[in-house]
């Protein structure tokens, strides 16, 4: 159920991601500047996509994976754009803004005639998926940060810094945003499974099912903890830590993907 | 309007003329006043820096004697013989002056490709003269745009963003790793002419906390009081290097190297907190080995050179850009010479009507004193209302109209066609 708003974003979304890479390629900042008002005003047009989608279905629209993929770069958009408003970086524009546009454009392009009408699961069951999505946003910020960071330590270690590297943000800073990242993501993260597990008690009489996606959970956070706890020390500071945050992601993906779509009882779509 | 432009630079004459022809602030403005009170030019803008001094005016009455005038003032100002300056004075007028004074505010007529410092230079040159009350509109004009180049160069080309020295680039390297340097502490080594410049730099990027050290502990301590930082005692530099974020090395000779296994236990020392060598020293400080350390950043002479070197090559690159900038405003200041010119000569040309109208008039006070003075002056102000009818059609398409001035650039010839005169006051 595409709907001209979804297209306009996915329009906006492609513009503003053609003028951050020409903002990380030639340095102009008004590209910059026109590549985030277009971000902002593709967000908001997302919004009114996706609030259409939830008054037809009566529900935040995760109820399939397409709607859920939508709600996701939205969320990811959000995230981005506060971070580059917090930290005045829009280099970083151009590697997250392909991600945003490959989750909504196949969400648009591939949605399907109608969403299956969603079971009835309550608020708390809303707010554990919206949780969990802002965790996965905010995860992939930090994957996309850690990249960055491995990419330009190399570089500069190498002495190979080209005309893009000298644009991009300091290493130390990168190494700032992907910690901010992961504590975002891992603080949503616990909130969301917690509510999940409450909901599952409510829904199903138990917290905890044994469920593929229960276990990559609970081994997600497990990785994100030991990144906030390694990622200070003497030997993992650095493009180690970096390293392990973006392998961390990993498992996200892989529960967002296969566990989703394969393995899992309940989760199919988020 | 024509503006005529003499001087010489960097690229015509050796520093030893270059100084002789200098204008302080001071001389600038009084030369430009005596031009003017002379009669040699109706506006003034003289620009002198350590690497050019130019004298932009619009000369009283049009030709080449202008040019004469002005070299004889500028050699007579400076008491020197005219044979001093041949070969390296050059003359420019109208659209070359023009356009030179736009290459020079964009800097590309810098020794430094793409200095910013230039611009400075030219709008406190113009706000001199302009104080002085010897500009007018060309030069006000002139001046004006060229500045407007200037910025426009610097905001959409990136023929100043990069370093152009070892020690900026240097410093540049060490904001691609730890942001801002006001939270970071860096160690000199050396108090030589690199590292001075390094500890400058250093100080002008906000650095929380500089410290120098060097063999001779009196240089040292002078660079450290004129940097504001700390001079540590040469024999405790070994006990300090834990500490730094950034250490710059810059001493002569061989005695002193700095070894990958010193630097690894430092590395250790300080919980493998990011650490960034610039080697400037030749023969180098540091042992190549040390770039291998987790976390350590190694750049020497040569690594830096090859940035500067691709700088360069990035800023030649922008010269496209700036130029098309300055055509652009070439093309506006032409149109706006036109349009004064065309403006001037629709004036001289309305004076001369009226003054025939008058001697017209006066040539038939018989046959007008036959008229009533009523009647006398309906005939006198039909005649005026018949000049300004004539002249308006023409007036307005000239000020209006592109094109037309375009084709009547050669504006002289209409002076010539009206007998107009070619001297204005």
């Amino acid at each position: 159920m595409t709907t001209p708003l979804g297209y306009v974003s996915v329009g906006l979304y492609a513009l503003s991601l053609v003028l951050y890479v020409l903002h990380l390629y030639q340095g102009k900042p008004t590209a910059g500047r026109a590549a985030s008002a277009l971000l902002a005003i593709g967000l908001l047009t997302h919004y009114f996509a996706l609030l259409e989608r939830a008054r037809a279905v009566h529900a935040v629209p995760y109820q399939d994976l397409y709607g859920s993929m939508s709600l996701f770069g939205w969320f990811l958009a959000l995230t981005y754009l506060g971070l580059e408003l917090r930290h005045r970086q829009r280099t970083v524009g151009a590697f997250v803004l392909p991600v945003v546009l490959l989750l909504y454009a196949l969400a648009t392009f591939l949605s399907p005639a109608a969403p299956p009408p969603p079971p009835a699961r309550g608020s708390l069951f809303a707010f554990h998926v919206t949780a969990n999505m802002l965790a996965y946003s905010a995860f992939t910020l930090s994957f996309v940060f850690s990249c960055m960071y491995l990419i330009q330590n190399r570089l500069l270690r190498g002495r190979r810094l080209g005309a893009v590297g000298w644009r991009m943000p300091s290493l130390e800073l990168l190494e700032r945003m992907t910690r901010s990242g992961v504590r975002v993501g891992f603080v949503a993260l616990v909130i969301g499974t917690t509510l999940g597990f409450v909901a599952a008690d409510r829904l199903r009489g138990h917290y905890f099912s044994f469920d593929p996606k229960e276990i990559i959970t609970v081994l997600i956070l497990a990785g994100y903890a030991v990144y906030l706890w390694l990622e200070g020390s003497t030997s993992w500071r650095g493009a180690r830590a970096s390293l392990l945050c973006a392998l961390t992601y990993l498992a996200v993906v892989f529960s967002y993907t296969v566990v989703n779509l394969f393995l899992s009882q309940y989760h199919h779509f988020f | 309007m024509d503006i005529l432009l003499i001087g010489l630079n960097h690229r015509t004459a050796p520093v030893e003329l270059r100084e002789r022809v200098h204008f302080s602030a001071d001389q600038a403005r009084s030369a430009a006043a005596t031009l003017r009170s002379q009669g040699v030019l109706r506006e003034a803008v003289l620009l002198s820096t350590c690497n050019r001094s130019e004298i932009y005016g619009v000369p009283q009455s049009a030709g080449a004697e202008a040019l004469t005038a002005v070299e004889n003032f500028l050699c007579s100002f400076h008491g020197l013989d005219s044979v001093a300056l041949d070969g390296s004075l050059y003359r420019k007028q109208d659209h070359a002056a023009v356009e030179h004074l736009y290459r020079v505010a964009g800097g590309l007529d810098s020794m430094l490709l793409g200095e910013a410092e230039i611009l400075g230079q030219v709008r406190q040159a113009y706000q001199a003269a302009l104080e002085e009350g010897v500009t007018g509109p060309a030069l006000n004009r002139l001046f004006q745009a060229a500045i407007e180049v200037g910025k426009r160069i610097r905001a959409e080309t990136d023929l100043g963003a990069h370093s152009m020295s070892v020690a900026s680039a240097a410093m540049k390297l060490a904001e691609q790793i730890f942001g801002s340097l006001k939270k970071h502490s860096a160690l000199v080594l050396g108090a030589g002419a690199m590292g001075t410049k390094a500890a400058e730099q250093l100080r002008n990027r906000g650095i929380a906390r500089l410290r120098v050290a060097n063999r001779s502990s009196d240089r040292a301590e002078e660079l450290a009081r004129r940097v504001a930082g700390e001079r540590v005692p040469w024999e405790q530099v070994g006990d300090v290097l834990r500490e730094p974020d950034i250490v710059v090395s810059s001493l002569a000779g061989s005695e002193w190297t700095l070894t990958r296994a010193q630097v690894a236990e430092t590395m250790a020392a300080r919980n493998n907190r990011p650490l960034f060598f610039i080697d400037l020293g030749v023969p180098r400080n540091i042992e190549s080995a040390v770039a291998e350390l987790y976390n350590v950043f190694l750049y020497n002479v040569d690594d830096l050179t090859v940035i500067v070197e691709q700088n360069r090559k990035a800023r030649e690159n922008e010269i496209p850009r700036a130029e098309a900038i300055i055509a652009e405003h070439l093309e506006k200041f032409a149109a706006w010479q036109t349009g004064a010119q065309a403006a001037a000569v629709l004036n001289e040309l309305r004076s001369t009507l009226r003054l025939q109208r008058e001697m017209f008039a006066r040539d038939h006070a018989e046959d007008l004193n036959r008229f009533g003075p009523e009647d006398r002056e309906r005939i006198q102000r039909l005649m005026d209302e018949l000049l300004e009818s004539v002249l308006h059609d023409p007036s307005s398409r000239m000020l209006k109209e592109k094109e037309l001035r375009d084709k009547l650039r050669d504006i002289e010839l209409f002076r010539e066609l009206f007998g107009l005169r070619k001297d204005r006051p």
